[in-house]
């Protein structure tokens, strides 16, 4: 065991644990942010991604120590329920999420994506999505929630 | 009493309405909410009938003894099913109140107006609520199924923009899922399993169980079934490896390797003649099948293929339990709480009143996946470790080599048409595996379990016999409502194949569908009729000529004139031709590698009164998006020593790079009785895209997936 020191939504947090812990199982079980999911634990399907330093990192293989000293954020840190942020609020008009269990790793995605060009390509948003799988079918209702965010078009 | 499946089982309005908490509505539900978002579509009925705001209104997740028995969420019948039962509970509620808060106020009823949530003496400043009226026997009545709902002209909550319930939690990572649970006493398990089916544990070495254990790690052994528990989850993930490696397991036999589609049609099997209405009959004998030979017909023979289909939920199955000694309470996020709790009763010989199950949600099922199990396996260590809250996750190999799939499936028409462009005969004989292996409430609910074929006292593996009830399993929708001479519809249960299978989203319905639907096309074209016209010439019903009508309508409008050879196709059915009409049209092209790249979907459905239209709309189009990934990219690849396909890389599914622009349409139906809509886009979809692609590049592709594999091969054979 031992003590890592991680900053997560803005907090300094120090854990004690198995050094090789994948993130994600820090986050869910030590710190309460359950938002991100485990899905794979293979990189591949994109329903454990955080940003870290702004960049939309899977969380389920890398362990936790390599994150000491950057900035981690996860779905949490965007809003709640009852102040969500602005891709959270049209996505949630959009009801694009079905079972949900891979919605907060596409909203963590989208939320890198805008903060660093409010408006994307439709290249660059197919790249960023391609990151994720969606079992439910809401595909084309992200698609067209990214799109009303893009234009900034009110519904 | 209630011919009613729900109401019949729970018939007062206490069972369903709960007001006990104040300014605060709970429905009571035997349905769960797998991501189709019935709990949204219950509130509004709610909403829209007692005039209460939606978001006073909030909806149970079901338990067992608290919450109606409503068998499967299933068979897209929970608004048949749970929309029906509460919208005749809070009319039968309204009356009552009003009745209540008239007397009280000293009104006449018809001077009762509500709004939310108060009873109000028109024209007056006068009014109670509903709470206020509230006493303890006055729901303590039966539904009364010829109250006089609301008048559909006086809708105003019912399709409104809303944010679904629990929508604003699951944007912000609030949500709880069953995999989120946390208890005190909790430990997290693995299960370790063989490397595929027919396999028995030789040997466990002694020192890897011995060395966990002085590092407080569990392991769980039971026959050939092996778990490892630890209060770390990461502990167990690493636990369950070191014993997988310390674990020898002895095969009885390996996976069959033939050719799936030989195997199904020369295995063992019942043969049952289909009947008008779609029963199989058991004494009816099946003609032969006689070709219209003349030269007034045009006949086609064509043989149609699907393979093996997972549920591939994003995430992998999981389950809670905790036995203190007495009790098993069991979480699950399954689709039948109640049969469930059979199984588990049953496998651990415990009274039912002993055990309870309840839902929390989970990733999407999309009928019998893994969930069950989960849960099961759950129990299993809980049993063996009391007094602590298992929580069991299977990991995404667990999930994709032992979740029951969706069987393979030949589907084998001859068909003719006359010169008059009318269908003059139909054939087709259909042959799968099984589509039900769910647990059901006395018939050895347990055996259905997978880990009860490698518990010490094992199981056998269940033989399931042939769905007899109209439109069940195989038989789904190989009827249609086309007219037609009496068509010949053979049906082949078919046994020992080498894959678990059961209920996988449509059963049957999506080969049947796929099959037929494409084999009208190949006539219409041989006749030289348009596809479409060819359709609404063989149709009576008007509410199916609707929808194709309309389609036709909806694609007329939108010809993509910016992509060069597209080729568009439709298909069409009514879901188990008992729930929602849907016509679905897609454009697409065919690129140089051979790929399909999908441009539009066209979607239209009647699914009766409509009340949440947003969540409908997501159903059929995230039910076209799943079918088309189904269509164009998944396979269960397995060989003589397992499953193949156990990532997303050796089963890949539809990415956001193949997905078409939406064009949904509903008909209105306000007032007309509801009908399903959760799976009515699957089979329509799989023909629109076989036929799409032979308009788009002269080729028919009879087995999925199209891929670029399938499409090089149809051209060469062409």
């Amino acid at each position: 065991m031992a003590e890592i020191k991680l900053t997560v939504n803005g907090k300094n947090v120090q854990v004690d644990t198995d050094p090789d812990t994948p993130l994600i199982y820090i986050l869910r079980n030590d710190l309460n942010y359950t938002g991100a999911k485990l899905g794979c634990a293979l990189e591949q399907c994109g329903a454990c991604m955080v940003l870290v330093d702004g960049e939309p990192t899977n969380s389920c293989v890398r362990a936790a120590a390599e994150f000491e000293g950057m900035q981690i954020e996860t779905v949490e840190g965007f809003g709640t329920p009852d102040k969500m942020s602005e891709v959270q609020q049209v996505f949630a008009e959009e009801n694009v999420a079905q079972c949900g269990y891979c919605t907060a790793g596409i909203v963590t995605s989208v939320t890198a994506m805008f903060r660093k060009n409010p408006n994307p390509s439709d290249e660059y948003i197919t790249e960023t999505l391609n990151r994720h799988l969606c079992r439910c079918g809401s595909h084309s209702r992200i698609i067209d929630a990214v799109n009303r965010l893009r234009t900034g078009a009110k519904k | 009493m209630s011919n009613h499946p729900s109401l019949s089982n729970s018939p007062k309005v206490a069972d369903w309405l709960d007001f006990s908490s104040e300014n605060q509505l709970v429905l009571h539900t035997g349905k769960v909410d797998i991501g189709q978002r019935i709990t949204t579509a219950l509130a509004l009925i709610a909403a829209e009938e007692l005039g209460i705001s939606f978001q006073q209104i909030n909806v149970r997740k079901t338990k067992t003894d608290i919450d109606p028995n409503e068998g499967y969420t299933a068979g897209s019948f929970s608004m048949q099913h749970s929309g029906y039962a509460i919208k005749k509970a809070t009319a039968t509620a309204r009356h009552i109140f009003t009745a209540k808060a008239a007397q009280r106020l000293n009104v006449p009823e018809d001077q009762i107006e509500i709004s939310d949530g108060q009873l109000r003496a028109s024209g007056t400043n006068q009014s109670v609520t509903y709470w206020e009226l509230l006493d303890k026997t006055i729901l303590d009545v039966d539904v009364d199924e010829e109250v006089k709902t609301k008048n559909p002209e006086d809708y105003s909550v019912q399709n409104q923009p809303h944010i679904a319930k629990g929508m604003a939690e699951i944007m912000t990572g609030k949500y709880q899922f069953l995999h989120d649970l946390k208890f005190s006493d909790m430990l997290h398990a693995r299960v370790v399993r063989p490397p595929h089916y027919h396999c028995v544990l030789e040997s466990l070495d002694n020192d890897v169980v011995l060395r966990l254990s002085q590092e407080n790690i569990h392991v769980v052994q039971d026959g050939s079934f092996i778990a490892v528990a630890a209060q770390q989850e990461y502990q167990a993930v690493k636990a369950a490896r070191r014993v997988s490696l310390a674990a020898k397991w002895k095969s009885e036999k390996q996976l069959s390797e033939a050719d799936i589609y030989s195997l199904l049609t020369s295995n063992n099997k019942d043969r049952l003649f289909v009947e008008k209405g779609c029963i199989p009959s058991t004494t009816k004998q099946i003609p032969e099948l006689e070709m219209l030979e003349d030269e007034s017909h045009i006949t086609i023979s064509a043989t149609y293929k699907k393979p093996y289909h997972m549920h591939a939920s994003i995430g992998p199955s999981a389950g809670c339990a905790n036995f203190n000694g007495k009790t098993l309470r069991v979480w699950t996020h399954n689709q039948g709480v109640y049969p469930l709790r059979a199984a588990v009763s049953e496998a651990f010989d415990m009274d039912v009143d002993k055990v309870s199950v309840e839902f929390v949600p989970g990733a999407g099922v999309y009928g019998h996946n893994g969930a069950d199990d989960a849960a099961f396996d759950a129990a299993i260590i809980a049993r063996h470790l009391p007094n602590h809250s298992i929580l069991l996750k299977w990991t995404r190999d667990d999930e994709h080599s032992w979740e029951p799939y969706g069987s393979a499936m030949q589907c084998e028409i001859q068909a003719s048409v006359d010169k008059k462009g009318k269908i003059s005969s139909w054939s087709h004989e259909t042959y799968a595996d099984t589509f039900l292996t769910r647990p059901i409430i006395g018939k050895e609910p347990a055996s259905r379990m997978v880990s009860s074929h490698y518990l010490e006292k094992s199981l056998p593996w269940p033989v399931v016999g042939p769905m007899m009830v109209a439109n069940g399993g195989i038989h789904r929708n190989m009827e249609m409502l086309y007219e037609m001479p009496e068509p010949r519809l053979v049906k082949n249960r078919v046994y020992d194949l080498p894959l678990r299978t059961s209920a996988l989203r449509t059963l049957g319905a999506f080969g049947n569908v796929f099959a037929n639907e494409s084999m009208i096309d190949e006539l219409a074209e041989k006749a030289d009729i348009d596809p479409i016209e060819f359709r609404l010439s063989h149709l009576k019903d008007e509410r199916a000529i609707k929808v194709i009508s309309e389609l036709q309508q909806l694609m007329a409008e939108s010809q993509n004139a910016d992509v060069d050879e597209t080729g568009y196709g439709m298909g069409f059915a009514r879901y188990k031709n008992s729930a929602a009409y849907c016509a679905i049209g897609v454009c697409l092209s065919v690129n140089e590698a051979a790929e399909v790249k999908l441009h539009d979907a066209f979607i239209v459905c009647d699914a009766g009164e409509v009340v949440d239209a947003e969540g409908v709309r997501a159903q059929l189009e995230g039910g076209f998006i799943q079918a088309a990934s189904w269509c164009l990219y998944e396979q269960v690849l397995y060989e003589r020593d397992g499953i193949v396909s156990r990532d997303w890389d050796t089963y890949p599914i539809i990415t956001f790079d193949n997905i078409p622009r939406m064009h949904t349409r509903l008909i209105e139906n306000q007032g007309m009785p509801y009908l399903g809509a959760g799976e009515a886009a699957a089979g329509p979809t799989a023909a629109a895209i076989s036929n799409a692609i032979s308009q788009a590049t002269g080729l028919r592709v009879r087995q999925m997936p199209f891929n670029s594999d399938a499409i090089m091969a149809a051209a060469l054979e062409d």
